[in-house]
C-alpha cells in the first residue's frame, strides 16, 4: 500500500509540477530574461482566476477557453504596465529598489481590489471534467489536475518554440544577454522587452484559469505562489525555459510527497527551503549559465 | 547637533507627548498612539537596510513575528515555572532573536545580487510562518492568549506602560538611525547603495557592513514585535505575519523619503495616523488599498518622498 501511495504521490506531483510550470513561465520570461522583478505576477494570476470565474459562471464557458479568449486582454495589460515601468524606472537609470517597491505595491493593490469586489470567500468553478479521473492499474489521474497540466505543457512547448525559432523570440533571448549589441543590429530593445513582458503577462490568464480549475481561489491565494514561482525560476536557472520546466516538475513532486507523508501544512516550506538552499549553494540554478 | 544632545531633545519631546496624553486622559489615544509608534520603529528598522544600503526586505512581517513569538514562547515558559518575565526583558530577547535571524539570513543571501535577497526575504516569511503554524507550544494555527496584568505600579493603566515602552523604543531607534547615518558606518552603507562593485573594489568590507545592517534592522523589528502580544492579548499566525506589516514597512519610508532618519518617521506618522482614521471611518480594506496606491504613486512621481519634495520646495524658495 505504501508503494501505491508513493506512485500516486509522484503522479500527483508531476501534474502539480505541470501547473507550476505554467505559473512560472511568465516569471521566467520577465525576471529571468528581462531582469524585471515582477513580484506582482502571482497577483495577476489570481486576477486571471477571477476573470475565468466570472465569465465561466455567468456564461457557462469552460475556464480554460475563457483564458484563451482573455489572452489579448492580459497582453494589453502587460503592455500598459511595461510602459509605466519603463517611463518611471528603466529610463531614469538603474534603481531596482523602487522598481521592486512598485511591483510590490501593484501586488498588494490587486489583492485588496479583489477583496473589495469579491469579498474573502472561496470561489470555485464547475467544469465538465471536474469529478472524473483516469485509471491505469494502481495509477490514478484526476482530470481536474490532468487537463491543466497537459494544456500547460502545450503552452510551454509553444513558448519554447516561439523563443527559439522566431525572429522576435530570438531577439528576446538576445536582449537578455546584451541589449546594446541588439541596438547595433537596428532592433529596438525597448520594443522587444515590451513584447516579451506582455507575453509574460498573457501567461497569467492561462495560469489563473488552471488555478481555479484545480482548487478554490481566494484573493490572497497569490501570496503562496510568490516564493514558489521564484524558487522554481531560480532553481531552474534564470532565463532557461527547459530548466524552469524541470524545476517545476521537481518541486511539484517533492511537495506532493511531503504533503502525502507529512501533511499539507508543511508543503509551503518545501519550495522555500529549496529556494534558500539554491541561493546559498548554486545561485545559477540547474540549467543556468 | 551631537548625539547626546539629540537624544536629550528627543527624550524631552517623548516625555512631553506622554504627559500631554496623560492629561487628556483618553485611553483610546494610547491604543491608537501605540500603533503609530510601533510603525515608526518598523519604518526606521526597514530603512536602515532598505534606505541606507539599498537592500529591499519584503519579509519585515517575519522579523516582526519572530519578536512576537519569542514573547509568546517565553511567556508560556514563564507561566510553567511561575516566573513571569518583565516586558522590557522580553523586548531585549525578541531583539536578539530577530537579530540572529537577520544574521543567518544575511549569511545565506547577502553575497548575491540585491534582487535575490529581496525574494529570499519573502520566502523566509513563509518558512517561519509554516514553522509557527506547526509548533503547538506557541499555539500553532489556533493562536495563543497572553493575559496582561491589569494594574501596573506607578502608572496604573497597563496600556500607558506599553505606550511608554514603545515611546522609549522609538527614541532608541531614531537615535540609532541618526547615529548610523552620520558615522563612517553610514558612509559605508551609502557606498553599497550607490555602487556596490566600486565599493568592494575600493576596499569597503561590503559583506560585513551588510550583515551589520541586517542585524540592527532585524533586532529593531524584533523589539517592536515583542510587546505586541501584550497589546493585542491574542496572537495567531495570521495577525503576527500579516502582509500589511511588510507593505507598511516599505511604504512608510518610501513615502517619507529613504535618505535620512526623518523620512521614515514622517512617513510612519502620516501614513499610520491616516490608516487609523480610515480604519475607523471607512474600512480596513480601504485603508490597505490607499496604502498600496500611495506607495505606487510616490515611487513613480516622487522618488525622494516627502522629504525630497520639501527639500526641492525650500531650495526653490531660496533661489527666487
Amino acid at each position: 500500500m505504501q508503494f501505491d501511495l508513493l506512485i500516486n504521490a509522484i503522479i500527483a506531483g508531476l501534474m502539480l509540477g505541470g501547473f507550476y510550470a505554467a505559473v512560472t513561465a511568465g516569471i521566467s520570461i520577465s525576471f529571468g530574461m528581462l531582469d524585471i522583478v515582477n513580484i506582482a505576477h502571482p497577483g495577476f494570476i489570481i486576477l486571471g482566476s477571477y476573470i475565468a470565474y466570472i465569465v465561466s459562471t455567468n456564461f457557462g464557458i469552460d475556464p480554460i477557453v475563457v483564458a484563451i479568449l482573455a489572452l489579448p486582454v492580459f497582453y494589453a495589460l502587460g503592455t500598459g504596465i511595461y510602459g509605466i515601468y519603463f517611463q518611471s524606472f528603466e529610463k531614469r537609470g538603474q534603481d531596482p529598489l523602487r522598481g521592486l517597491a512598485f511591483f510590490f505595491g501593484l501586488l498588494f493593490v490587486t489583492e485588496v481590489v479583489l477583496i473589495l469586489v469579491f469579498g474573502v470567500d472561496y470561489r470555485t468553478v464547475d467544469t465538465a471534467y471536474a469529478g472524473g479521473s483516469l485509471k491505469l492499474g494502481v495509477m490514478e489521474f484526476p482530470l481536474r489536475m490532468l487537463v491543466p497540466a497537459l494544456v500547460s505543457l502545450a503552452m510551454f512547448a509553444a513558448l519554447q518554440l516561439y523563443m527559439s525559432r522566431t525572429f522576435i523570440g530570438r531577439a528576446v533571448m538576445a536582449v537578455s544577454q546584451d541589449p546594446q549589441a541588439l541596438e547595433l543590429m537596428a532592433v529596438d530593445p525597448t520594443r522587444i522587452k515590451r513584447i516579451a513582458f506582455s507575453i509574460s503577462m498573457a501567461t497569467c490568464a492561462l495560469a489563473g484559469a488552471f488555478l481555479i480549475v484545480i482548487q478554490p481561489v481566494l484573493p490572497s491565494s497569490g501570496r503562496e505562489y510568490i516564493g514558489r514561482v521564484f524558487a522554481i525560476c531560480v532553481l531552474g536557472g534564470l532565463g532557461s525555459l527547459p530548466g524552469t520546466l524541470i524545476a517545476a516538475l521537481l518541486i511539484g513532486v517533492i511537495e506532493s510527497i511531503a504533503t502525502t507523508f507529512y501533511g499539507p501544512s508543511w508543503a509551503p516550506a518545501v519550495s522555500f527551503g529549496l529556494l534558500l538552499l539554491t541561493l546559498a549553494v548554486r545561485p545559477s540554478g540547474l540549467l543556468g549559465r | 547637533m551631537n548625539t547626546p544632545k539629540f537624544t536629550l531633545v528627543l527624550a524631552a519631546v517623548a516625555a512631553a507627548l506622554f504627559i500631554a496624553f496623560r492629561l487628556i486622559g483618553n485611553d483610546y489615544l494610547f491604543f491608537a498612539g501605540y500603533t503609530v509608534l510601533q510603525y515608526i520603529v518598523i519604518a526606521t528598522a526597514w530603512n536602515i537596510l532598505g534606505g541606507y544600503c539599498g537592500y529591499v526586505n519584503f519579509g519585515s512581517a517575519g522579523f516582526f513575528a519572530v519578536g512576537v513569538y519569542s514573547t509568546v514562547f517565553f511567556y508560556n515558559v514563564g507561566q510553567q515555572y511561575d516566573v513571569p518575565l518583565p516586558i522590557p526583558l522580553l523586548m531585549v530577547i525578541g531583539g536578539i532573536m530577530s537579530g540572529l535571524l537577520g544574521l543567518g539570513m544575511g549569511y545565506l543571501t547577502l553575497r548575491l545580487r540585491g534582487v535575490f535577497f529581496a525574494i529570499a526575504t519573502l520566502a523566509l516569511l513563509v518558512v517561519i510562518e509554516t514553522f509557527v503554524v506547526n509548533w503547538s507550544f506557541v499555539g500553532g494555527s489556533r493562536g495563543a492568549y497572553i493575559i496582561p496584568p491589569s494594574e501596573i505600579p506607578v502608572l496604573g493603566v497597563f496600556i500607558h506602560y506599553l505606550f511608554l515602552l514603545m515611546l522609549g523604543l522609538v527614541v532608541l531607534s531614531l537615535v540609532a538611525a541618526r547615529t548610523i547615518e552620520r558615522s563612517s558606518l553610514g558612509i559605508g552603507f551609502a557606498t553599497i547603495r550607490d555602487d556596490e562593485l566600486a565599493a568592494e573594489a575600493s576596499g569597503v568590507p561590503t559583506l560585513r557592513l551588510k550583515l551589520i545592517a541586517t542585524v540592527v534592522s532585524g533586532a529593531l523589528f524584533g523589539m517592536a514585535g515583542a510587546p505586541f502580544p501584550y497589546y493585542i492579548g491574542y496572537v495567531e499566525p495570521g495577525s503576527a505575519f500579516n502582509l500589511a506589516y511588510s507593505v507598511n514597512a516599505i511604504a512608510m519610508p518610501m513615502i517619507g523619503g529613504t535618505m535620512s532618519w526623518v523620512g521614515p518617521m514622517v512617513g510612519a506618522l502620516l501614513l499610520s495616523t491616516l490608516q487609523q482614521v480610515i480604519t475607523v471611518t471607512i474600512s480596513s480594506a480601504a485603508n490597505l488599498l490607499i496604502t498600496g496606491l500611495l506607495l505606487i504613486g510616490f515611487v513613480i512621481l516622487a522618488p525622494k518622498g516627502l522629504v525630497g519634495l520639501w527639500q526641492s520646495f525650500t531650495a526653490k524658495g531660496k533661489r527666487s
